[in-house]
């Protein structure tokens, strides 16, 4: 009998299929990691330049006669961006209080209290808004881009502004007091 | 019978009650049309059913992956009862639909946009994937060229010198 001396036969890929592969697995891990890193990023951070958004307002909750608002209108004014909805109940936590602290700034002319529902339907917005006696501006997210921008975790949350449109600070969660609202207004009317 | 000025009158008809039927008769049937008709003008009351179909076909705002005929949280009853309200209005599904897109954004279809990227996208890429898939296939299942080169030398005939000294070995044992 005869021994075989052929060598073991290979079944070989090739090279372009294999960069295929590795570079869709590649493209797959980025991709998987850029959602990750996104998750944990969190909101936008303080030190951050916001960028213009425009607001739409809820009639009976316009800004100085303008049904919309554009963040870019507001520099050198102080600008407190509270996103809420109706069927949010740590939100009624602070909804007094946020509607105090407007009262206080409202007549200095340096702050600007800007609410910004976050996907809710008006009917309910409206009793919220009324039953709370809120009368600062406030308007949907529509197609929740701002919430989106801001990447915000969700309701309520806070974001400070300041004349320069660097954001300050974000408050996540209510407020458990007028102070504690003040304690971040009045460092940037300085 | 009446009398008019003492003397008897017969060409005035008496009314009597039976003489008002016909005249209730319109009148009913004139009230029944007009509510009818103010019914139909605001459409009939949507049923359970009726919101069901139309959220079933939007997803949840603020939980993952819920749709909304069957999600429990507030947000969702608040929105299943703004398409009840819609509906009364009568508003159609694609209007009702894009309404939601409109101020909630894409994200609450259950069904991607009817937009041509939303087919293409997809299709290239199974496209491409199929395409990978057959020319590996194709090239796994295809012997090399040394494993080729070996079956052509084993399928020549044997050597009768080799074949007969392997029958011979195989005759000693």
């Amino acid at each position: 009998m005869t021994e075989s001396t052929y060598s073991t036969p290979r079944r070989g890929v090739a090279l372009w299929v294999q960069v295929i592969v590795w570079a869709f697995l590649v493209g797959l891990l980025a991709i998987v990691a850029l959602g990750l890193r996104r998750a944990q990023q969190g909101t936008v951070q303080p030190g951050q330049k916001i960028d213009n958004f425009k607001l739409p307002l809820y009639s009976g909750y316009q800004f100085e006669g303008k049904s919309e608002i554009n963040l870019e209108d507001l520099r050198g004014k102080v600008v407190v961006i509270n996103f809420w909805a109706s069927w949010c109940k740590p939100c009624e936590q602070e909804a007094a209080e946020m509607q105090q602290a407007w009262k206080e700034y409202e007549s200095s002319g340096k702050v600007v209290f800007l609410g910004v529902d976050y996907v809710d339907t008006e009917p309910e917005a409206r009793i919220y808004l009324k039953k709370f006696g809120i009368t600062f501006a406030n308007g949907p997210d529509l197609a929740t881009r701002i919430s989106q921008y801001f990447r915000i975790k969700g309701v309520p949350e806070t974001y400070f502004v300041d004349g320069d449109g660097i954001l300050q600070y974000v408050q996540v969660g209510p407020f458990a007091s007028v102070d504690q609202i003040r304690a971040q207004i009045d460092p940037l009317l300085k | 019978m009446s009398t008019i000025g003492g003397k008897k009158s017969t060409n005035y008809h008496e009314v009597s009650l039976w003489d008002m039927v016909p005249l209730a008769i319109v009148v009913a049937l004139m009230f029944a049309l007009t509510r009818t008709l103010i019914a139909s003008a605001q459409g009939p009351t949507p049923t359970d059913d009726d919101v069901n179909r139309v959220a079933r076909q939007l997803y949840c705002p603020v939980c993952e992956s819920t749709p909304l005929d069957v999600c429990p949280t507030e947000a969702c009853r608040q929105w299943r009862d703004l398409i009840r309200t819609m509906l009364a209005e009568g508003k159609s599904d694609a209007e009702i639909k894009q309404y939601f897109v409109t101020q909630y954004g894409d994200r609450v279809l259950a069904e991607p946009p009817n937009r041509l990227a939303s087919y293409l996208v997809p299709g290239i890429a199974i496209l491409l994937g199929a395409l990978l898939l057959v020319r590996g296939f194709q090239m796994w299942m295809k012997p090399s060229t040394q494993e080729a080169a070996a079956s052509e030398k084993e399928a020549q005939p044997i050597d009768p010198y080799i074949a007969k000294l392997e029958e011979e070995l195989k005759n000693q044992k």
